[in-house]
């Protein structure tokens, strides 16, 4: 602060804070993005034990305020990060859309924890093979269920991404994401299809054909 | 509105329940009310079973209503509280599907499973219990809503925990594969497109309305949990 070239009479940066007092240069894109990363509200889609763990990370042991994380917005519009914490099952799958849908731009995702991210354990006809087959996701947090640190890392790590976006010049990411009008999907039914492929123990299990 | 005291109606010399011990698999002392129930209904009554000390009777189905109707209001029996209806399906495809009534009658402190199998050709229909026991109405959707079994004279017979225009069957049937049937993506469009606000009964969209008709002391409760308002 206060460390501004001026033009002497040599051509040489001089230092004189008691003329500069008050006052600060810097790009703004930095600027914008160092007080959305440090000001995220997170909207908490807490569905199972994930939200235990994430309760914990924003009391006072792990103390999520040092992120400026500590305004949890329980309303989408508010809202800039919505953490997904916990197992979606299909009937939570239009829910989670219109939350995410309700929420103002720029926006993003953390999915928190094996289910939310690929589905965990419940590779089974109820639940979403990771959340990222209904909205985009920025940062998975991989743990059954993570520890707070864990989720703090996954945090820093979106903040990392803000401070790294083109916030003036990169129109991107004010646009929503397209869907499929007929299907409400936005990736081809194909790559969702790759992305959940059965894995684990019930790669025997038979499925009939649709 | 009554309050019902456990034991209430067994001899006032009756010890206080403690926790059986050393129950026998099979075996034992059968609650006293299937005799009763063999002397009311007769061939409706089939066999009976004692395991772990817990009393299984086997009925007709198509009886169940007028069974659990005289063990509800008959003095001698009680059973005021319907703790579970659900189904059974065997792995063995020669078995039949089971439908299952645990009752209890607090006042007697006693406790009943009902059993009856369905058979196998027929049209999967039982008669509800939800004009005996309000309880089994969301009961009997789950057991509708995983087995696929209708249930005769309910008000509301929906699926309760998939969403309406599911169309991949029963989950709990046993030839329901475990991932479903349709392809992840289908799936996935299927359940996007169900309206997430299609779900309340109009039931339940006029508790609200119905405030007035409430019991005194339950609409002072809600009125002080409301702030007095």
């Amino acid at each position: 602060m206060g460390l501004t070239p001026t033009a002497s009479a040599s051509s040489r940066v001089t230092y004189d804070p008691p003329s500069q007092d008050g006052w600060v240069t810097t790009r703004l894109e930095f600027l914008v993005n160092w007080s959305r990363a440090n000001s995220l509200w997170p909207m908490p889609f807490g569905t199972a034990c994930c939200a235990i763990e994430f309760m914990a990370t924003a009391a006072s042991r792990f103390d999520l305020a040092r992120f400026g994380m500590e305004r949890l917005s329980f309303s989408p519009r508010q809202a800039d990060v919505l953490l997904c914490a916990g197992r979606v099952p299909y009937k939570l799958a239009p829910v989670i859309r219109r939350i995410y849908e309700q929420m103002p731009q720029p926006k993003w995702v953390i999915a928190m924890g094996a289910c939310a991210s690929s589905g965990g354990m419940f590779d089974n006809y109820a639940v979403v093979q990771g959340i990222d087959t209904i909205i985009p996701v920025d940062v998975y947090v991989p743990g059954c269920p993570p520890r707070p640190e864990a989720l703090m890392y996954g945090i820093m790590m979106l903040q990392d991404k803000v401070m790294q976006q083109r916030s003036i010049s990169d129109q991107a990411q004010y646009d929503e994401i397209t869907i499929d009008p007929t299907s409400r999907l936005y990736i081809p039914p194909s790559r969702i299809d790759e992305l959940s492929e059965p894995f684990g123990n019930s790669v025997h299990q038979t499925r009939s054909a649709p | 509105m009554s309050v019902v005291i456990p034991g209430s109606a067994l001899p006032a010399d009756t010890p206080d329940p403690i926790t059986p011990r050393n129950l026998s698999y099979r075996g034992g002392e059968a609650n006293p009310s299937v005799d009763a129930m063999r002397a009311q209904f007769g061939a409706t009554i089939g066999r009976h079973d004692v395991m772990w000390g817990e009393t299984t009777v086997w009925i007709d189905a198509t009886k169940v209503r007028e069974v659990v109707l005289w063990l509800r209001d008959d003095p001698g029996q009680q059973y005021d509280y319907l703790v579970d209806v659900t189904a059974v399906e065997h792995r063995d495809p020669a078995l039949p599907l089971e439908m299952v009534w645990h009752v209890r009658s607090l006042p007697y402190r006693r406790f009943l499973r009902l059993k009856s199998a369905l058979p196998p050709d027929a049209a999967l229909e039982v008669p509800s219990i939800e004009p005996v026991y309000k309880a089994a109405n969301w009961l009997e959707r789950e057991v509708y809503d995983m087995f696929g079994i209708r249930f005769a004279g309910h008000s509301d017979l929906r699926r309760i925990l998939l969403w309406d225009s599911y169309a991949e069957g029963f989950p709990l049937r046993k030839d329901f594969p475990l991932r479903g049937r349709f392809s992840r993506s289908e799936q996935l469009s299927q359940a996007l497109l169900a309206n997430p606000d299609a779900k309340y009964s109009m039931e339940e969209l006029s508790v609200a309305d119905a405030f007035h008709e409430l019991p005194a002391d339950m609409r002072a409760r809600l009125l002080r949990d409301q702030g007095g308002s």
